[in-house]
């Protein structure tokens, strides 16, 4: 041991490469999120609702999206569909199976949230004369939020580190690009420090961001 | 005027209301008291829709409360309702809390909203309370600001859910002085209260309800005074 001899240049030059990774990372992290972030709160209203459709359609998605790998999901979204015909782009089959991910975990937190707020909120709202869509809208959606606003970044900490699956289908997200460059170069110690320094970065950047917007949003108490 | 008709409402097998007749005119204010679980709280959310009812009507201005084809939404403007817990909006300011309905409901401009609001939050003497979250406020100022939220929306009744209960005693002053301003301009007022003093001195009318059924009803200071029904002075006897 203590003969490695480290080899940094060669990083330097692909860092714009790199840095396109980084960004393909992030943009299917930030989607997934939101696209999660509206399945997740139909899906908790299902669950929640007294009709039958919606409740099986929300307890199937969630079980499925719940306790089945992640790798599984884009499996499925990638080789899966494709078998009917289906043929996503890799980038489509990560977004398509993070949103899935995301939106199964996204319920549960929900359905949490919406049940710590209390039933006379809805009562207050709805004797004012708010219609159920306006209740929602103004006065449960948005203390729903903030609830589960700590949980919510932590969902999304986690796609922007699960979409490092994205290298099996060949996506070029940041882990994809990193194998590729190392490939060319075998520096593949230099080139994966230098990846998670990156994934490092952004989770601060987001876990930052995340708090800065919640000084914005929040400035009553729950 | 409201008019309740043979009202009986269950919740699963146990019966709460068991046929209550109660009629209230414009610019009427009846108390109803009676100890806890008689029912009473139960009755005022059957009023606005909160709560449907097994049997009898419930008539607002003509329309049936509990017909399928109500628009509850609409009829639910002209009934205000503040609860015992007041149920501020917590995540709004206070200006917020009374000016959002106006907006969304009644479909008036941010401008004019907020200044129908300003104008009810100084009502209740809440001048200076504009920009504050409702959690940074006592009960009785909570109190104060669930009044003027119901009143910014020009409401013709109002029913009010033993609004001083859970407030202490020092606050309870303040929010009762809110409702003889209100008395004073009119409002209609059905009250669900523990306060037998204030029943006697601002109703018209006062209804002693048990197990579901008002007992006794009639003119504020007979029924407290001098009551007729034994029950009415067995509960009276215990309270005052």
């Amino acid at each position: 041991m203590g003969d490695y001899e480290f080899h940094w240049l060669i990083v330097y030059q692909a860092l714009p490469q790199m840095l396109n990774g980084a960004f393909v990372t992030l943009h299917v992290a930030v989607f997934s999120m939101l696209l999660g972030i509206a399945f997740g709160v139909l899906l908790a209203l299902g669950k929640m609702s007294k009709y039958r459709m919606p409740n099986i359609i929300a307890t199937a998605w969630v079980e499925i999206a719940r306790n089945t790998p992640a790798l599984f999901q884009i499996y499925m979204a990638y080789f899966g569909l494709g078998a009917f015909g289906i043929h996503l782009s890799p980038y489509m089959a990560v977004l398509c199976a993070l949103t899935f991910v995301n939106s199964g975990y996204l319920t549960e937190t929900f359905r949490g949230g919406f049940q710590a707020i209390p039933r006379t909120q809805y009562v207050a709202s709805w004797s004012l004369g708010m219609k159920k869509v306006q209740s929602y809208r103004y006065i449960i959606l948005p203390q729903m939020f903030r609830r589960v606003y700590y949980p919510m970044t932590n969902q999304f900490i986690w796609s922007i580190l699960m979409s490092s699956l994205g290298i099996l289908v060949g996506m070029g997200e940041l882990s994809g690009e990193t194998q590729r460059l190392q490939s060319l170069s075998f520096r593949t110690l230099e080139f994966f420090i230098v990846a998670a320094i990156m994934y490092y970065v952004i989770t601060k950047l987001v876990l930052f961001s995340a708090d800065i917007m919640s000084r914005r949003l929040f400035k009553g108490e729950i | 005027m409201i008019q309740i008709q043979g009202v009986h409402k269950s919740f699963g097998d146990l019966e709460v209301l068991k046929g209550v007749d109660l009629e209230v005119d414009k610019g009427e204010v009846v108390s109803i008291i009676g100890g806890s679980g008689s029912g009473k709280s139960t009755l005022l959310y059957c009023i606005n829709g909160i709560e449907n009812i097994q049997k009898g009507k419930i008539v607002v201005d003509g329309v049936d409360v509990h017909d399928k084809a109500t628009d509850l939404n609409k009829l639910r403007q002209k009934i205000g309702m503040v609860f015992q817990q007041w149920n501020s909006f917590p995540h709004l300011t206070v200006l917020e809390n009374v000016a959002l309905a106006p907006r969304v409901v009644l479909g008036k401009g941010k401008k004019e909203a907020n200044e129908l609001a300003k104008h009810h939050l100084r009502h209740v003497g809440l001048d200076d309370k504009f920009d504050v979250y409702p959690t940074q406020m006592s009960g009785g100022q909570q109190q104060r600001l669930a009044i003027a939220r119901t009143m910014a929306m020009n409401p013709t009744y109002m029913l009010l859910d033993e609004i001083t209960s859970a407030l202490d005693p020092e606050l309870v002053g303040e929010v009762l002085d809110t409702l003889r301003l209100l008395r004073d301009e009119g409002m209609s007022m059905i009250c669900v209260t523990h306060e037998m003093a204030f029943a006697k001195e601002v109703s018209d009318k006062v209804a002693f309800v048990e197990e579901g059924i008002i007992e006794e009803i009639g003119e504020a200071v007979q029924v407290i005074e001098n009551p007729v029904n034994e029950k009415t002075k067995r509960f009276l006897s215990k309270v005052l």
